[in-house]
């Protein structure tokens, strides 16, 4: 067999297998050399399957050669390759161009570790994304989990290890329900593949404990995935952790679990399950909403700039389920679409938020006052990555918010009222990355703590390529689009 | 060079020119002949496209494929066609007049400025040339953006809290109004490209035709109808050639353009006609000119008198185009046109007063005709314009929108039009009659004319306005073609 047959399994075993060697490396540049080399050889493994999703569709791997459903099988969709795009990518950038911000933020005798233990995060989170079995899925969400909550405590301060435990009791809580969800549907259709359990499910669908394991899985997976009013975690969470792992959490975490949530609720229980359809709807669509509003106001008012973008992403994942919950073509497509567009234009603000922190004592609003001038290239990129968010035509942005505009008018009169409340937190987008921008242009600089210039080349670089993501993105948006297509299709198959 | 060449020329030469400014920023010399240079090839590059128009060519070229159909394409059509034919050659004029003013007042970040100049007429191209409603919400987003360092020059407080009007008002309406506006065309027409008697017809009719044109009325904010005309009098912060270009010429007209545009070529005429729930917008436009030469009235500062004397003119390309008869959309092409040439006019001698005595308000004009008798000469033939005097270009066009309205006896737009030239009258008169017949108050700082770029400029746009009178032909054979012959 061919090295390229065997690319899905790879996907988790680089990083999983590069971080017990980063403990051995030891000196902090080696441990940053070899975890860089790991994510961007995972990268270039995503990039290659991603290809492969497109040109011949989903891909098909049985762990060992053992059979499904005796076996673990992995199977990457459309779905699942621009998650693991996302996650590769977030992780490579944030990396390449992060080691002296990271190295500022985290004690020099326990850097290999934070390498190792963010290495895993990586083949956590892309095991999720790789995986057909529902075990599986949780097994890896815990080593993801684990790991991410170690590198939320690097933060450099002690309130992170309060927004570490927060995290940690909400996240638990949220996976426990995930097993209870699952365990049950295991107990009525004895199988934890995916594809298999699409099929059985059916011979059980009028029976209590199914509904109650969707509801379980359901409730889990919004608690992972931040969905409002159980967003709590997240905010702080964002806020204390290390900047950098800011901008790779923020560009992928979140949205990893709104994938499981998808391929529960559109594969296994769509279909299966009496009106689920018009259930996930009703249940996710009204949530999605608040959020998009509360998540939009809180923001706006905001002053620690982090937890202002940690609040704006409690709205942004608010758009993503309001597009899932439309449960249309047109919604699924821009949800997936927005998934992309809201990593690329999330993950350059905090990148961008990451080397202004280099040069000022803060990150509160107050701090950043007149770095427009003292960081000019830094804080161009912090625009640009901007006007994605807001959505300005010409940036990533633009695409996934006229993709869901489109799909809630589609919808008829309470389409309309979502296209309403989208556009009002538009609005509060462009009131809330406007006060950035003002005080960064024009606000009066803080006293003390300053230093001049910008921020070292690799992270200039790093914000830099990522807004112009933000602009190759926004002007021709094929790839995120055509992904986004192919994985709203295949997640409607269920549903007339 | 194919005309498919010559139109990304023209969208791409002021952005070169853009790199070009800031390679030379360190030699103000070298730096204001590069923007003279763009400016006279960029002229050069649109004005060469004319005859081909004119012969009834409509050349296009498609830039790149979006999502479900979409483009980004432009194409050139007889309005676009002259409102880029204006606003390129008013710009080198403007330029010339900027190097005057500029250095007059010895501004700071002087690169800055021409930069984000230059950035913006590369977004009037492509406004101009848009070919469909997506790839224009692009370039009018991008004129938004371009210009606010442009307004938010001076950098001190107020100066900020204007400009953030600007930006709030602006950015608001797009987003909130025109961006559903376009979307909800989209969906109900399944294209977005302009076409000659427009895409909806037949697809939407009813109360929602009604609904629909406000979105996108008051969703074009820079059209500047009551009661989105705010951002126009904040934006009078900014240094005089920016309001002179930038907001009589470039960014108002690219407002009101749209509008002619989307009524035109998205709902079109005769459906529009057809449809009375649109009715609504002849006395929004009726009201808003009225209304603004009332405010117009009580100003005490030259500039936000001329903000709302731009306002009240601007609807009335706006009643123009919603008088919906043949005439009244020549109409409305031609006032852009004669307006343009009177208002930056106007603004080019209030900043040169400016610059040469630091006079800002209305009662410290009196006898400033004795010492800038050029400026305030070239003050007085716009102003004529404004009202619609013979041999001014003011009068070409009201001749037409008049002439539009007797043709639906549209006696709201007649009584509108007659009131108002009486109010414009009302408050330009007594201000050329102070500044020519009164006595100047003793004890007054002594100076003569603003430097001579200044000078030069304004006295070039004062004889076009009056030329305008006179050489109107191509103008009127270009925008018959928008409706057809003339019935």
């Amino acid at each position: 067999m061919s090295l390229a047959a065997q690319l899905p399994a790879l996907q988790v075993v680089v990083p999983l297998l590069t971080a017990p060697l980063l403990v051995l490396l030891r000196g902090p540049s080696l441990a940053w050399a070899a975890a860089t080399a790991a994510s961007l050889t995972s990268f270039a493994i995503a990039i290659a399957l991603t290809a492969a999703v497109l040109g011949q569709g989903a891909l098909h791997y049985e762990m060992g050669g053992w059979q499904a459903p005796f076996g673990i099988t992995l199977d990457i969709d459309a779905l699942g390759a621009l998650m693991l795009l996302l996650i590769t990518g977030a992780s490579s950038v944030a990396l390449v161009s992060g080691r002296e911000s990271l190295a500022r933020d985290i004690d020099p005798g326990r850097l290999h570790l934070f390498y190792a233990a963010w290495l895993i995060a990586v083949a956590g989170l892309s095991g999720i994304a790789v995986t057909g079995d529902a075990f599986n899925v949780f097994v890896f969400m815990e080593i993801s989990s684990l790991a991410t909550y170690v590198l939320i405590a690097a933060g450099p301060d002690r309130r992170a290890l309060t927004a570490t435990f927060k995290y940690l009791i909400m996240g638990t809580i949220g996976a426990t329900f995930y097993l209870i969800g699952v365990g049950l549907v295991y107990m009525m259709t004895g199988t934890l593949n995916f594809a298999d359990m699409e099929v059985r499910v059916a011979d059980v669908t009028d029976q209590l404990p199914i509904l109650v394991a969707a509801g379980f899985i359901t409730v889990g997976l919004a608690l992972k995935a931040a969905v409002f009013p159980l967003h709590l975690w997240l905010p702080n969470a964002y806020t204390h952790a290390p900047h950098i792992v800011t901008a790779f959490l923020a560009a992928c975490s979140t949205k990893v679990a709104i994938y499981v949530l998808l391929r529960f609720d559109f594969f296994v229980f769509q279909g299966n399950l009496e009106d689920h359809a018009f259930q996930f709807s009703m249940f996710l669509a009204p949530l999605a909403l608040l959020g998009i509003l509360v998540g939009s106001a809180v923001a706006m008012v905001e002053g620690n700039l982090k937890r202002l973008l940690a609040f704006s992403s409690v709205a942004q994942i608010g758009y993503i389920l309001l597009g899932a919950s439309f449960a249309s073509e047109a919604g699924l497509t821009a949800a997936v679409a927005h998934m992309f567009n809201h990593a690329l234009a999330k993950g350059g603000l905090f990148l961008a938020v990451a080397a202004i922190a280099m040069r000022v004592s803060g990150v509160r609003l107050t701090d950043i006052g007149g770095v427009g001038r003292r960081m000019p290239w830094t804080t161009a990129g912090l625009v640009i990555a901007g006007a994605s968010l807001v959505g300005i035509p010409g940036t990533a942005g633009f695409v996934s918010k006229w993709l869901l505009l489109q799909a809630a008018f589609q919808q008829g009169t309470l389409g309309i009222m979502a296209a309403v409340v989208v556009i009002l937190s538009s609005l509060a987008a462009v009131v809330y990355v406007w006060r950035i921008v003002e005080q960064a242009y024009f606000g009066e600089p803080a006293a003390e703590g300053i230093t001049v210039g910008e921020a070292p080349w690799p992270l200039l670089a790093g914000v830099w390529m990522v807004a112009l993501a933000n602009i190759y993105f926004g002007v021709s948006p094929e790839l995120p689009v055509a992904l986004a297509e192919s994985a709203a299709g295949e997640l409607l198959r269920h549903l007339p | 060079m194919s005309p498919a060449d010559t139109i990304l020329v023209a969208l791409l030469l002021p952005l070169v020119g853009a790199v070009g400014i800031v390679l030379a920023g360190r030699w103000p010399n070298l730096r204001e002949t590069v923007t003279l240079v763009t400016a006279t090839s960029l002229a050069i590059v649109v004005w060469s496209l004319i005859p081909l128009i004119m012969d009834g060519g409509r050349p296009g070229v498609v830039v790149a494929e979006l999502f479900g159909g979409l483009t980004l394409a432009f194409s050139v059509e007889p309005l676009g066609m002259l409102f880029a034919a204006l606003a390129s050659a008013l710009w080198i004029v403007n330029s010339v007049y900027s190097i005057g003013y500029m250095r007059g007042n010895n501004e700071k970040n002087q690169t800055r400025f021409y930069v984000c100049f230059a950035v913006a007429l590369s977004a009037v191209m492509g406004v101009a040339f848009a070919d469909n409603l997506l790839t224009l919400f692009l370039c009018y987003e991008l004129l938004t953006l371009s210009t606010y360092p442009l307004v938010a020059h001076k950098g001190d407080e107020a100066t900020i809290r204007s400009a953030r009007i600007y930006l709030g008002i602006l950015l608001a309406t797009s987003i909130g109004l025109l961006l559903p506006a376009i979307i909800w065309t989209y969906t109900v027409a399944g294209t977005l490209t302009f076409t000659p008697g427009g895409i909806l017809a037949g697809n939407l009719e009813g109360p929602a035709v009604g609904l629909l044109l406000g979105l996108y009325v008051f969703g074009i904010g820079k059209a500047a109808l009551m009661p989105v005309h705010r951002w126009l009098p904040a934006a009078m912060v900014a240094p005089t050639p920016v309001s002179a270009l930038l907001h009589a010429v470039a960014v108002v007209k690219a407002g009101v353009f749209t509008v002619t545009k989307v009524i035109i070529y998205v709902f079109g005429v005769e459906n529009l006609f057809a449809e009375p729930s649109g009715g609504w917008l002849l006395y929004a436009a009726a009201f808003t000119i009225i209304a603004a030469s009332v405010v117009a009235l009580r100003q005490q500062n030259l500039k936000r008198m001329l903000a709302y004397s731009t306002i009240g003119q601007l609807s009335y390309v706006v009643l123009a185009a919603a008088v919906l008869t043949p005439l009244s959309e020549i109409g409305a092409a031609v006032h852009i046109v004669a307006h343009a040439f009177g208002k930056i006019t106007l603004f080019f001698a209030a900043g040169a007063i400016y610059t040469a005595s630091k006079k800002t308000e209305l009662h410290q004009l009196r006898g400033i005709g004795a010492r800038m008798p050029w400026t305030m000469a070239a003050f007085t033939i716009a102003a004529l314009s404004m009202i619609g005097v013979p041999p001014t270009g003011g009068f070409v066009s009201k001749w037409f929108i008049l002439a539009g309205s007797f043709q639906s006896d549209n006696y709201v737009a007649i009584f509108t039009i007659i009131l108002s030239t009486v109010l414009n009258a009302a408050y330009f008169l007594p201000v050329i009659f102070a500044a020519w017949f009164s006595r100047e108050p003793e004890g007054g700082k002594d100076h003569g004319e603003a430097p001579w770029p200044a000078v030069l400029a304004l006295c070039i746009t004062a004889a076009a306005t009056l030329g305008f009178f006179f050489f109107n032909q191509p103008v009127l054979d270009l925008e018959s073609q928008l409706v057809g012959r003339i019935k």
